[in-house]
């Protein structure tokens, strides 16, 4: 579209006054940015990168070290990943390839309801209905003929990195599916035909075509299902156990940097307190934009490829 | 030569049974989950749940009524910012859209939409709780618009990018000044798009719990001014779930099930929207 009129008043008027609420939504994403700085500022000069790599979280001796909450994070994300990438990615598959045409939109719907539960319900079922069932069911068996495996020590309680896990699993899904089933659907058609044509079987058709084409755009879905695990906070704080402490055993409770900021912020009465817990939120949305960038610019190249038809 | 088209056909069976399970295994949870909700929620679900400000612990009855108002007050507020802040960007990032600064516009939208929702609690406890000492429902919905502004603003562009250049043209033809054109056809014609995208927007503010913790903070009755703590349903929900009472447990339930369901109405009518316009 060209520009309108050359001279027309009211069209530039029209123009600059959508260009002001454009800036005011840049101008909130560089306060967001700069208040978590400030605010972080006390903290930062007093522990500096020493913040990020010790482990006591004492708020009466004032002395703070975010690793805890750091691993915790880490570690339920990832765990969530293992189980969610291969569920997701299998079912994009079935939806994609195989389900009959009468399924996929059902399917397909009921995946994104999962989008839309608040993750406050995802807690409450996981207090009340995920974590005993774990806890009797594979926990405790596990812990008690595995538990010399450092993974699945015990004791078991209940609230634990395998209960977060599991929950972030099934709220990460839903954006891990979606967006495989756009990668394979960039699958040129003809490819897909050539394989079946020399007689392939389905499967046969899937896996050639998969290797060669939606490896980087599955991977760039995983990323985005890291983005949104690391930022996960009610759902994870309600069964991760809320200790902050570093323990191997995945049946033992943890912590999360979002769940710190959510239990203690209302707590925090010094300033350092305070501070330390924006600091905490300052890495988490630094950590979140980077593996979101990331997840873009390899689904940005995946898809550029697709529609040059390599 | 039979024993390998045997396997490649067993194979093709096997993987094709896999997938399915793993369909099945991802839909599974959401009727756990609905299913729980109907169940436990439903022994608490009476009329004095909508009505009734929260009893203490060990007094039978009581409800959700003020967390209701909170949540819809909330949520109004953070909508009366984001509509217009969300649907102008909207509209120049696909009308005038071009450049340095749309570029650093988008970009700003892609970071606010992947931001951790407690994080913007932080940004509404900063900006409101700690100059004015005191939590708020300003506090509240300034974090939630922050939620609220990134999704409509990207549904505006998309949408209006799906009208048609012809429409444009058609009308710059007629002699209709191009502020009009856009305003008044462009918008219009993608109107039913947008406004699914705000629903879709609303239904998840509504469901936030994380940035309420300590801008809302939650009040157990009802509220009397927009700069005190107010009542919402997700943080009702979440002080009754981690409380170690039974009734209150029963109460968690049934404000979820309160809340799923106000949830699913936004969405459903969301979709609703989307198809008939189409």
């Amino acid at each position: 579209m060209r520009r309108g009129a050359p001279g027309n008043p009211k069209d530039a008027l029209f123009e600059r006054t959508t260009a002001v609420f454009a800036f005011g939504v840049l101008f909130l994403a560089v306060l967001l940015f700069a208040l978590l700085v400030r605010e972080s500022l006390p903290s930062i000069r007093k522990f500096g990168a020493a913040f990020l790599v010790t482990g006591t979280w004492d708020p009466v001796a004032e002395s703070f070290g975010a690793l805890p909450f750091l691993y915790g994070t880490v570690v339920s994300s990832f765990i969530a990943l293992l189980i969610a990438v291969p569920l997701a990615v299998g079912s994009a598959i079935f939806i994609n390839e195989f389900a009959p045409e009468w399924l996929k939109a059902p399917v397909g719907f009921l995946a994104e309801l999962l989008a839309a539960v608040p993750s406050v319900i995802y807690g409450l079922w996981g207090i009340f209905v995920l974590v005993p069932v774990l806890r009797d069911y594979l926990m405790k068996p596990v812990a008690d003929h595995l538990g010399w495996i450092p993974f699945f020590r015990g004791p078991v309680y209940g609230p634990s990195m395998l209960a977060a896990g599991m929950l972030l699993s099934i709220m990460i899904i839903p954006f891990i599916l979606s967006v495989s089933r756009e990668v394979l659907a960039t699958v040129p058609r003809i490819q897909k035909e050539a394989v079946l044509s020399l007689g392939g079987t389905h499967w046969e058709m899937i896996r050639i075509v998969i290797g060669q084409h939606c490896i980087p755009g599955i991977f760039g879905a995983t990323v985005l299902g890291l983005g949104r695990a690391l930022g996960e906070t009610m759902a994870v704080t309600m069964v991760i156990g809320n200790r902050p402490d570093i323990l191997l055993s995945i049946f033992q409770p943890g912590h999360s940097m979002a769940g710190a900021i959510a239990n203690e912020f209302t707590e925090a009465t010094g300033e350092l307190y305070l501070s330390a817990l924006v600091e905490i939120g300052l890495v988490l949305f630094l950590l979140t934009f980077v593996v979101n960038l990331a997840a873009k610019g390899i689904l940005k190249t995946m898809v550029s490829r697709a529609s040059r038809g390599i | 030569m039979h024993a390998i088209a045997f396997r490649r056909r067993a194979a093709d069976r096997a993987t094709k049974v896999l997938f399915a399970l793993c369909a099945f295994a991802v839909v599974l949870p959401l009727f756990l989950i609905l299913f729980d909700l109907l169940w436990k929620g439903a022994r608490e679900l009476k009329w004095t749940l909508v009505t009734d400000l929260p009893h203490p612990v060990g007094e039978p009855g009581g409800g959700i009524a003020n967390g209701i108002l909170g949540t819809l007050t909330i949520a109004g507020l953070a909508m009366a910012g984001g509509i217009p802040l969300g649907v102008m960007s909207g509209i120049y990032l696909a009308e005038y859209g071009r450049g340095k600064f749309a570029s650093a516009v988008r970009f700003s939208v892609d970071m606010l939409a992947g931001v951790p929702s407690i994080i913007l609690g932080i940004f509404g406890y900063v900006l409101w709780v700690l100059p004015m000492k005191r939590f708020s429902a300003w506090a509240a919905a300034s974090a939630l618009a922050m939620i609220f502004i990134p999704t409509v603003v990207r549904t505006t562009e998309e949408m209006l990018k799906t009208v048609p250049v012809s429409v444009r043209e058609g009308a710059l033809a007629l002699g209709i000044e191009r502020w009009k054109t856009t305003l008044f056809i462009t918008v219009r014609t993608a109107s039913a798009g947008i406004l699914t995208g705000i629903l879709l927007a609303m239904a998840r503010i509504i469901g936030e719990t994380a940035p309420l913790l300590f801008t809302a903070l939650g009040n157990q009755f009802w509220q009397t001014g927009l700069d005190q703590p107010i009542a919402a349903i997700p943080l009702q929900v979440f002080n009754y779930a981690i409380s170690p009472y039974d009734d209150w447990h029963d109460k968690a339930w049934a404000g979820a099930l309160v809340l799923i369901g106000m949830v699913l109405v936004i969405s459903t009518a969301a979709r609703y929207i989307a198809r008939v316009k189409k």
